[in-house]
């Protein structure tokens, strides 16, 4: 049987929060593994800490304790630049508001983080339009993210995820600002890009139809992370209402 | 190519806000250099001095004269080219407010000494004939639109009487840093009259105008003249034609003082318009910049975005401010007329103007750059909602 050695490990992680005088702890020794190719959901209430933890392994928040490997590396090592570095060659982030930059187009928008390789122009353009169109908005290259629907801004963020063909996505809440529809439109596209081009996704939902997309759930609850079992049960609750 | 198109969107997001902003800028660059030009102005004449003139005085005052027989002894003197004298007349023209700057001289020699006043070879054969003839600069001649031939009177103050003077040369400068708002005449035909009714005062001139041989001799010329006239009745300082200028200049310091003081103001209150402005942007962008530096961007890039507005900002108002301050300074000198002579915007007024906007564009972008390059980046994407 072929073992493939999980892309992320995330060890013994720990992560609290001052408030004023309070410590307010909102991860608590947190311990699992994603394989490569996963498609994972975090599930969980309102924080519950699921962003916290996605940041972190994102290499945008770092733990209190514990140690996140990529790949290998402990990020959790690393320097702000050597982390800045990182991230812009091994992931891809999509939020909740898509955060797309308003005063570019869909394709400029793309370019971004391609700004940060050693791409020709020429090259960037290409790579940018593989991505919109691998994500279906090929003809709505100059538009601006004002002139796109919340599903197509969304589109574009993913694009733009993708371009740089990290080693991992991680998604918070993609579906969680949009409409039943374009939130499944959104989720098909997720789930294509996993199954054909084997990236590993990591996605932030307490939407149940979208974290039905995924292969594997984890259910995060006040900072701690629940065995199977109750995710199972926790899960089908949600599916109920 | 893509940051600088960033840039420039970025900069009109808030088309009112940086319109108003790099207004303001324009208004207090254009402020700056006017004001920066009125002191120039007022030094003006320090600059064009000549090094080889020399001007002899009453040691005891400005106002106090001199006996015209002094200048046969000057001349004398060795290193001395060239004499000649002039008397501050203090006509005034129909009404105080037209004032001019009016001299009585010896005008043949005055014309060898100062060769950047500029007559054409007939009307300065003119002048020199009639004793009762005057030049008038070009700018003081279109400002009463006086021509040749014209009669001219001016009321004595401290001359006493009306005196008529007839046009017979518009004198141009050499250089446009000459006063051309100067009224020149001969003294002689004043002399006349005050041996008639004021013998007491006849015979008496206010300076003397000494040409050198060398600059250099400066110093030991004006020793030579002053101990000559030690012990005469009225003793004499001599100095060179800069210093004198600078005595004058120096009354007016604490004017010269007050218009530096006011143009440093007016750079503060940009700098806190345009850091207010890019202040006020980069909070709002706040969660941009976070999602740049998770895309991997760092803090000189960021830093850069930040910077490249308050400059694009304060460069382009400041531009605008100096293009607009040639037409300004052209109506300031309409108004003021003669009062300010030589009014013109240097080079130097220009480099400075857009000096200030990028010190300025710096300084400004200073706290928001240190505030959009610290600011955690989960800290920035929690401000998106
Ligand atoms: N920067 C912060 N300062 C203080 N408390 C924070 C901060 N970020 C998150 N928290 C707190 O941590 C907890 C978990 O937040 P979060 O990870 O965003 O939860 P979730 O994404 O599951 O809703 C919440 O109680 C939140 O208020
Ligand atoms: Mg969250």
């Amino acid at each position: 049987m072929e073992v493939t050695p999980p892309i992320v490990e995330i060890i013994d992680i720990s992560k609290s929060y001052r408030r004023g005088s309070q410590v307010v702890p909102v991860l608590k020794n947190i311990t699992f593994f994603i394989p490569q190719g996963e498609f994972i959901a975090l599930m969980g209430p309102s924080g519950s800490g699921k962003t916290t933890l996605l940041n972190i392994i994102a290499g945008i928040d770092r733990p209190d304790n514990g140690t996140i490997k990529v790949a290998g590396l402990d990020i959790t090592a690393l320097s702000e630049s050597e982390l800045a570095d990182w991230r812009a060659e091994h992931v891809g982030f999509v939020f909740q508001f898509y955060n797309l930059i308003p005063v570019l187009n869909a394709l400029e928008n793309v370019e971004l983080p391609l700004l940060l390789t050693g791409l020709s122009k020429k090259q960037r353009r290409e790579h940018c339009e593989v991505a919109l169109r691998v994500v279906g908005l090929a003809d709505r290259m100059d538009h601006y993210p004002g002139e796109l629907s919340g599903g197509q801004q969304q589109r574009v963020a993913i694009a733009r995820a993708i371009v740089t063909d990290p080693t991992i996505i991680v998604a918070d809440e993609p579906t969680g600002d949009l409409d039943r529809k374009s939130a499944e439109e959104i989720m098909e596209l997720l789930e294509r890009l996993n199954l054909e081009s084997g990236k590993t996704i990591i996605m932030v939902t307490h939407d149940p139809r979208a974290a039905k997309k995924a292969r594997t759930i984890k259910y995060l609850d006040k900072g701690v992370l629940n065995n199977d079992v109750l995710i199972e049960a926790a899960y089908k609750e949600c599916l109920k209402t | 190519m893509f940051l600088l198109k960033l840039l420039i969107r970025n900069a009109l997001r808030h088309k009112l806000r940086t319109f108003l902003t790099v207004l303001s800028v324009a208004v207090a660059v254009l402020a700056y250099c006017l004001l920066q030009t009125v002191i120039d102005a007022w030094y003006s004449g320090v600059r064009i001095s000549s090094s080889t003139r020399l001007i002899t005085r009453n040691a005891g005052s400005l106002i106090l004269p001199l006996p015209m027989s002094y200048r046969e002894k000057i001349r004398q003197v060795d290193g001395v080219k060239n004499v000649s004298f002039g008397v501050f007349f203090g006509g005034v023209y129909i009404d105080e407010k037209n004032f001019f700057p009016n001299f009585g001289g010896e005008v043949k020699t005055f014309l060898e000494i100062y060769p950047e006043y500029v007559l054409t070879p007939e009307d300065k054969e003119e002048f020199l004939k009639d004793k009762r003839s005057a030049i008038a600069g070009q700018k003081l001649a279109n400002q009463f639109s006086w021509k040749k031939g014209d009669k001219i009177i001016l009321k004595g103050t401290i001359y006493p009487g009306q005196w008529e003077f007839v046009i017979k040369g518009i004198y141009k400068g050499r250089d446009r840093n000459v006063d051309e708002t100067r009224f020149f005449f001969h003294w002689d035909y004043i002399n006349e009259q005050l041996k008639k009714m004021q013998s007491t005062r006849a015979d008496h001139i206010g300076f003397y105008i000494v040409e050198i041989t060398a600059p250099e001799l400066a110093a030991v010329v004006s020793e030579r003249i002053d101990s000559m006239f030690k012990n005469s009745i009225a003793q004499t300082h001599t100095e060179t034609e800069k210093a004198f200028q600078l005595g004058f200049v120096s009354m007016s310091d604490s004017i010269i003082m007050a218009l530096s003081a006011v143009s440093y103001i007016v750079i503060m209150i940009i700098l806190a318009v345009v850091a207010n402005t890019i202040n006020m942007s980069t909070r709002e962008r706040i969660g941009e910049y976070a999602v740049f530096k998770t895309l991997g961007f760092g803090g000189l890039k960021i830093g850069g975005l930040i910077l490249g507005e308050s400059l694009i900002i304060t460069t382009v108002g400041s531009m605008l401010g100096i293009v607009l301050s040639f037409p300004a300074a052209e109506a300031f000198k309409e108004k003021v007329g003669t009062t300010i002579p030589v009014f013109y915007i240097t080079g130097n007024t220009i480099l400075e103007g857009l000096f200030i906007s990028v010190i300025v564009g710096l300084l400004a972008s200073i706290i928001p750059i240190y505030r959009g390059v610290r600011t955690p980046i989960v800290e920035g994407l929690r401000r998106i909602v």
